[in-house]
């Protein structure tokens, strides 16, 4: 395999990967805030169509950004309002935001299906860095949205490990009413850090109709918010370990392309397992450590929060 | 009084789950006009598509016929369909609802919902039912497809002109015979127009994954071709080829609007005159359960406009093989085929049966793939 191809290959799963690590990062947020939200695959989509209908009218990516982050977080405070306040099965609503929103962004998107769009976000290079050899081309030969992921990342690192807030919002995932009695707004902050997720998970969708493909077509998506799930137990609620996840579940077609090119067949079925079989392998592995080092799932995680039955 | 707000708050939870299912399963059909209404002397027509009819493919083009009967047949309704029907037991039940709300002819668009016609068909003899790319026919079903190798055969013409580095990248969905024809037809007119070029093969095994099939596109770019050929239900690859500066062959519909400066043309389908004589023969009484599979002579199957890029020798080429397919005198199965290894599997002067077309499960010499990777 020679080192062009090489490059290709992991500058595709970078570009491969960004939707699913917004997607994962935002399912973070709220998993941490000890909301499980299974909408993912509902919000990328809803997301995707705005941000292609907002840039396509206003001819500005940016604008199509901003429109899936306010329809991603729309869509999200549906599912705080029924899981926080009602305390609904989380399951249950997470399942109905996906659904709502295949057939929302269905509908939304009828009267510009296939259009192409003249301003979608373009790859360019980063001065200095483009130049360095290997790592250059790779990961800075790529479009805005993934550089802002590049920021993204170890901010959101830094926040949820080493500043108050992020340290509030791990402990009302992992122990609501010890939180509360801190004086943390246990409500508050499962509110906002699910509308936040939503809005990333929307930045996601919307990377896909700017950028990747770059149009509207229905279910563009393609199952892509499940991996994100998935990708999120894979990362063990890490931001930093999902860069990494994402990364290699968006490597593994692009692998598998080049493979079939140089008549080396892997079954495309194997392939398609991958991010499954990865992500049970680290639970496997996780769960063994879980007790001492507690890294995995917030302890909260799914269970509805109720003042009164503390 | 805790219990008691705690029951209301479940039954609260309950409703806003179920609005936003029904919701969620609502926005998903167009099918909510009641056909009943329009009067009973029009003739009801409706669909049951796999995809959305958004999928700028395979749906699309159906429906697209679907709204030329509507409002170019007078005597006709089609406002009647419903969108990502799964392939199986889904399909009959949608099938029954079409036909209790009075339909009178109802078109099946995917190979999946075979059984499914025919078994809802049984319940419904005075309804007429058509089911796409399938083998099985009763009184009141009849089967229809098109011969898209022979479009296909005219735009490996184009592409076998357009090839600078001699190697052509075709995407494809899955390894069947409906396919493996298309890929087959599609080398044999690019042999035919550059003895030199090859055809690769990449299998996606997806029929609808954007993004994906773009991929495998730019896996096949990256490899050295220049032209890249499909048989998917997106134009991801359309886009690639674009974003390489590469060439491309659209298929399903003109794909030209999403990549305009690569696409040299598309191999389409053209499902109105096939549903416009249908209807009528319905209408006048003279329908008769067949197996339809229509060529280029027949319209059913086309290539789209040809791109600015394509030359006029090109064109040429193209007009003189249309003729000779057109005209009956050749078709694109005629002999002699090699296979891979350039063994002859139809001997000159020999032509290959319908039956043997249909069920094509082996690469003509010039494509460079491998048909065993879905085992």
């Amino acid at each position: 395999m020679s080192v062009d191809i090489l490059i290709a290959i992991l500058a595709t799963a970078i570009t491969a990967g960004t939707p699913l690590l917004y997607a994962a990062l935002g399912e973070i947020l709220a998993e941490r805030a000890g909301i499980l939200n299974l909408g993912v695959e509902g919000m990328m989509l809803v997301g995707a169509v705005s941000g292609f209908i907002a840039a396509h009218y206003t001819s500005s990516p940016w604008a199509g950004v901003i429109a899936a982050m306010l329809a991603g977080g729309a869509m999200a405070s549906i599912h705080a309002l029924l899981t926080v306040t009602l305390r609904a099965n989380q399951i249950v609503s997470g399942l109905s935001l996906t659904i709502f929103g295949t057939g929302l962004s269905g509908y939304l998107g009828k009267p510009i299906v296939g259009t192409p769009l003249e301003t979608s976000f373009k790859a360019f290079e980063m001065p200095i860095m483009s130049s360095i050899p290997f790592i250059g081309p790779i990961m800075f030969k790529q479009d805005a949205l993934v550089y802002l992921s590049y920021i993204i990342i170890p901010l959101m690192w830094y926040f949820l490990y080493r500043t108050k807030t992020g340290l509030n919002l791990r402990a009302v995932g992992e122990n609501p009413a010890a939180a509360d009695s801190l004086g943390i707004n246990v409500f508050r902050v499962k509110y906002v850090y699910v509308i936040i997720g939503g809005m990333l998970a929307g930045i996601g969708g919307a990377y896909l109709s700017l950028m990747y493909v770059p149009t509207w077509m229905e279910n563009i998506t393609a199952g892509r918010g499940w991996i994100a799930v998935a990708l999120v137990i894979f990362a063990t609620w890490n931001p930093a370990q999902a860069i990494l996840g994402a990364y290699i579940f968006g490597g593994i077609d692009a692998l598998g392309f080049r493979l079939q090119a140089m008549d080396i067949m892997i079954p495309t079925y194997f392939l398609k397992m991958l991010p499954y079989i990865f992500t049970i392998i680290v639970l496997i592995l996780v769960t063994g450590k879980n007790a001492a080092k507690h890294i995995g799932a917030p302890q909260s995680l799914g269970l509805p929060y109720d003042r009164e039955e503390r | 009084m805790h219990l008691k707000n705690s029951k209301m708050r479940f039954t609260l939870m309950l409703v806003l789950a179920a609005a936003l299912l029904l919701a969620g399963c609502g926005g998903g059909g167009g099918n909510e006009g009641t056909t009943e209404d329009q009067g009973e002397d029009k003739l009801n027509v409706a669909f049951m598509y796999v995809g959305p009819a958004g999928d700028a493919g395979w749906t699309y083009a159906h429906d697209q016929a679907r709204q030329y009967l509507d409002t170019e047949l007078d005597y006709v309704v089609a406002e009647d369909y419903v969108e990502n029907v799964a392939e199986g037991a889904e399909a009959a039940t949608v099938l029954t609802q079409l036909a209790e709300k009075g339909n009178d002819v109802i078109f099946s668009t995917s190979f999946g919902f075979m059984d499914y016609t025919i078994d809802v068909a049984k319940k419904y003899p005075n309804k007429t039912f058509l089911h796409c790319s399938g083998y099985k026919t009763a009184a009141n079903v009849g089967t229809y497809f098109g011969r898209m190798y022979q479009a296909r055969y005219l735009t490996g013409l184009v592409a076998g002109k357009a090839t600078e580095t001699d190697l052509i990248g075709y995407v494809a969905a899955f390894p069947i015979p409906e396919v493996i024809r298309g890929i087959n037809g599609f080398t044999l007119g690019v042999k035919e127009a550059n003895p030199d070029a090859e055809v690769k093969v990449i299998w996606t095994n997806t029929w609808y994954d954007p993004s994906k099939e773009k991929d495998a596109a730019k896996a096949l770019l990256d490899s050295g071709a220049d032209v890249i050929a499909q048989h998917q239900d997106t134009p991801g690859p359309q886009q690639a080829a674009q974003e390489a500066g590469a060439y491309s062959v659209g298929y399903n519909t003109d794909m030209s609007k999403f990549a305009p400066e690569a696409v040299l043309t598309s191999a389409v389908w053209d499902w109105r005159p096939y549903y416009a004589d249908t209807v009528e023969a319905v209408e006048n009484g003279t329908w008769e359960p067949n197996q339809y599979w229509g060529s280029l002579a027949d319209g059913i199957v086309d290539i789209a406009p040809f791109g600015p890029m394509v030359g006029d020798e090109t064109k040429e080429l193209v007009k003189q093989w249309r003729d000779k397919i057109e005209s009956g005198e050749w078709d694109v199965f005629y002999g002699p085929l090699k296979d891979q290894s350039g063994k002859i599997k139809v001997e000159e002067g020999q032509q290959m049966t319908d039956d043997e077309i249909l069920n094509m499960n082996w690469f003509v010499e010039g494509v460079n793939g491998k048909l065993e990777s879905s085992e």
